[in-house]
């Protein structure tokens, strides 16, 4: 009961804090945003509005890549420099439970962001068919895998500006690597063996299933493979804070 | 570990790569009593602290806080810890009461607990008026007393405090020591770090003097006094000039060592306690009237000197510093 006070009060501040403000809001809606809109007037273009619906799987996952790494990495970032951070650290709660709540405001908030696509794209095309269930679940493991990986950025970076640097430098590489607006088996084949160890690709792929019925993994390996990078992402953020902000 | 001491810190040490930190270190604090670590900066004050609060691992040695091991068992140690970091670092954006509630319920209180907590500790440091307003918008002094609010929410058994009066004003830093003693009256064992000699003479049960990683002397007050004191010394103000009857006074205490003053004052020293009324009588008869006796004993401050070899003025700029800084 005494740790889920405190987890629930971490996340509580959290989004009150930093995600509910008014920048990343609009940062949340803006940036989805302005990638469908770019995808409809290129679609208008040449394309059909159908086209959207093929697009939707790489918008969703890269609005959710961008929108929780770079706030959770930012957000911890700050919070060392001002050593807030520190208050969580002594906390007595598990260092895992005080992990997972800052890890939780960021999923969410990759939540809101995937689903920001979502809403546009049904404006102008319909979207009958989408398996939901394996939809948020998808979002919901690019979300996780996305916020560990900004957390292994913020375990890295002393300032607010290095992890911005850090996590565009993981970012940019990872939206033509992971098949999200082109197929892996379009990427020259030297590239290829990267795009199979970001998680990044299990989370679109997935997404692909949910959206378009189609992809190259079954589901349920997807689903494995994320769940498993989230373990190992999970285990070794844990044993970094210890190593690195525990001295 | 007696059944008095609530810390008991045996053979600490912490090293980074060559450099020794801290170098075994052993002391313990008793239940309901203020403990001062007093030393220059870098003498080791700090790392000590956070390998007590479980900011940092410890190189060897133990740390047994309240019955627990806070080496193995951090977070159980950690429950009943109040700690005030040397920097006043809460939450920027919340404001004063938002930021006690939520260092509340990191401690696991309930909702309406840590709020009437809350609303009770602004009153107490004199914040409540404040209450509403960020942080961020806070004096430094105001700062360290949410700061110092926020440590004792959830009623711990002992509080840590590094430096807490480092960098503020004078008005805030008596405030923060006043609250300090209450805190004590009520209970609660205070760990303090300081390179305020002062402060520590002023507030503190015990001390040990820290020098590079190493506790050089350590004890009470009067102790710590008494181990470099060398006799007894008494300084009597009277209403006439002293220096003529100088060697009478020799003569007539002839196992003390009498120097007058250009000031109307004389000062007794000897190996023996001395006796105030043969010397109020004996001057009485030759017409002096006293109107003050006292004891001169050293100060804090030359036993500091004289235990650790570093001058005083050297911490009184690093004091000066510290003011800076923050």
């Amino acid at each position: 009961m005494k740790i889920w006070i405190a987890f629930w009060n971490i996340l509580k501040k959290d989004i009150k804090n930093y995600y509910l403000k008014p920048p990343n809001i609009s940062w949340g809606i803006i940036f989805p945003l302005s990638w469908t809109l770019m995808q409809i007037i290129r679609s208008s273009g040449g394309m059909n509005l159908s086209d959207i619906r093929e697009l939707l799987p790489g918008l969703m996952a890269m609005s959710v890549l961008f929108g929780t790494t770079s706030m959770l990495a930012v957000t911890i970032t700050f919070e060392r420099k001002g050593r807030s951070f520190d208050r969580l650290l002594l906390a007595p709660i598990p260092l895992s439970a005080m992990v997972a709540a800052k890890l939780s405001g960021a999923v969410l908030f990759g939540l809101f962001n995937a689903f920001v696509p979502v809403l546009f794209a049904a404006f102008f095309v319909s979207l009958p068919g989408i398996n939901w269930g394996t939809l948020l679940l998808a979002v919901f493991l690019i979300a996780v895998t996305s916020a560990l990986l900004g957390l292994t950025i913020a375990v890295s970076a002393k300032e607010v500006f290095e992890a911005q640097t850090f996590s565009n430098f993981f970012r940019f590489p990872m939206l033509f690597l992971c098949g999200l607006f082109f197929p892996i088996s379009s990427l020259p084949v030297f590239l290829r063996p990267l795009s199979y160890i970001l998680p990044l690709t299990y989370g679109t792929d997935l997404l692909g299933r949910a959206i378009l019925g189609t992809g190259m993994l079954p589901s349920a390996l997807c689903i494995l493979i994320l769940l498993a990078f989230a373990a190992v992402l999970f285990a070794f953020c844990h044993h970094n804070i210890r190593r690195k902000w525990i001295l | 570990m007696s059944t008095m001491d609530i810390v008991t810190v045996t053979n600490l040490s912490k090293r980074y790569g060559d450099f020794t930190a801290v170098n075994g270190v052993s002391f313990s604090i008793h239940r309901g009593e203020i403990f001062g670590l007093l030393g220059p900066n870098g003498a080791g004050k700090t790392t000590t602290i956070n390998m007590m609060i479980g900011l940092a691992r410890p190189s060897g040695g133990s740390v047994v806080i309240n019955g627990i091991d806070a080496v193995k068992n951090v977070k159980k140690a950690q429950s009943v810890m109040g700690i005030v970091p040397d920097e006043s670092n809460l939450y920027d954006e919340m404001d004063g009461f938002d930021n006690l509630c939520f260092c509340g319920a990191l401690y696991g209180m309930q909702r309406a607990a840590r709020e009437k907590r809350a609303r009770e500790l602004l009153e107490q440091f004199d914040l409540t008026k404040a209450g509403k307003r960020p942080f961020k918008a806070y004096s430094k002094g105001m700062r360290r007393k949410l700061t110092i609010a926020a440590a004792i929410i959830h009623m711990p058994e002992i509080l840590f405090l590094d430096e807490p009066t480092t960098g503020i004003d004078v008005e805030s830093a008596r405030q923060i020591r006043q609250l300090l003693l209450e805190l004590k009256q009520r209970g609660t064992t205070i760990f303090i770090t300081t390179h305020y000699i002062e402060e520590a003479e002023r507030i503190c049960d015990r001390i040990a003097f820290i020098v590079d990683g190493n506790i050089v002397a350590s004890g009470s007050v009067p102790q710590l006094m008494e181990s470099v004191s060398h006799g007894h010394a008494i300084r009597l103000a009277a209403d006439k000039d002293l220096e003529p009857i100088a060697g009478k006074l020799q003569e007539h205490f002839e196992n003390c060592i009498v120097k007058t003053g250009t000031d109307h004052t004389v000062t007794l020293v000897s190996q023996e306690p001395i006796a105030l009324s043969p010397v109020l009588q004996y001057l009485d008869s030759l017409g002096i009237s006293v109107f003050e006796a006292r004891e001169i004993r050293p100060s804090l401050e030359e036993v500091f000197v004289r235990v650790t070899g570093i001058e005083a003025s050297k911490l009184r700029k690093e004091k000066e510093k510290g003011g800076r800084a923050k």
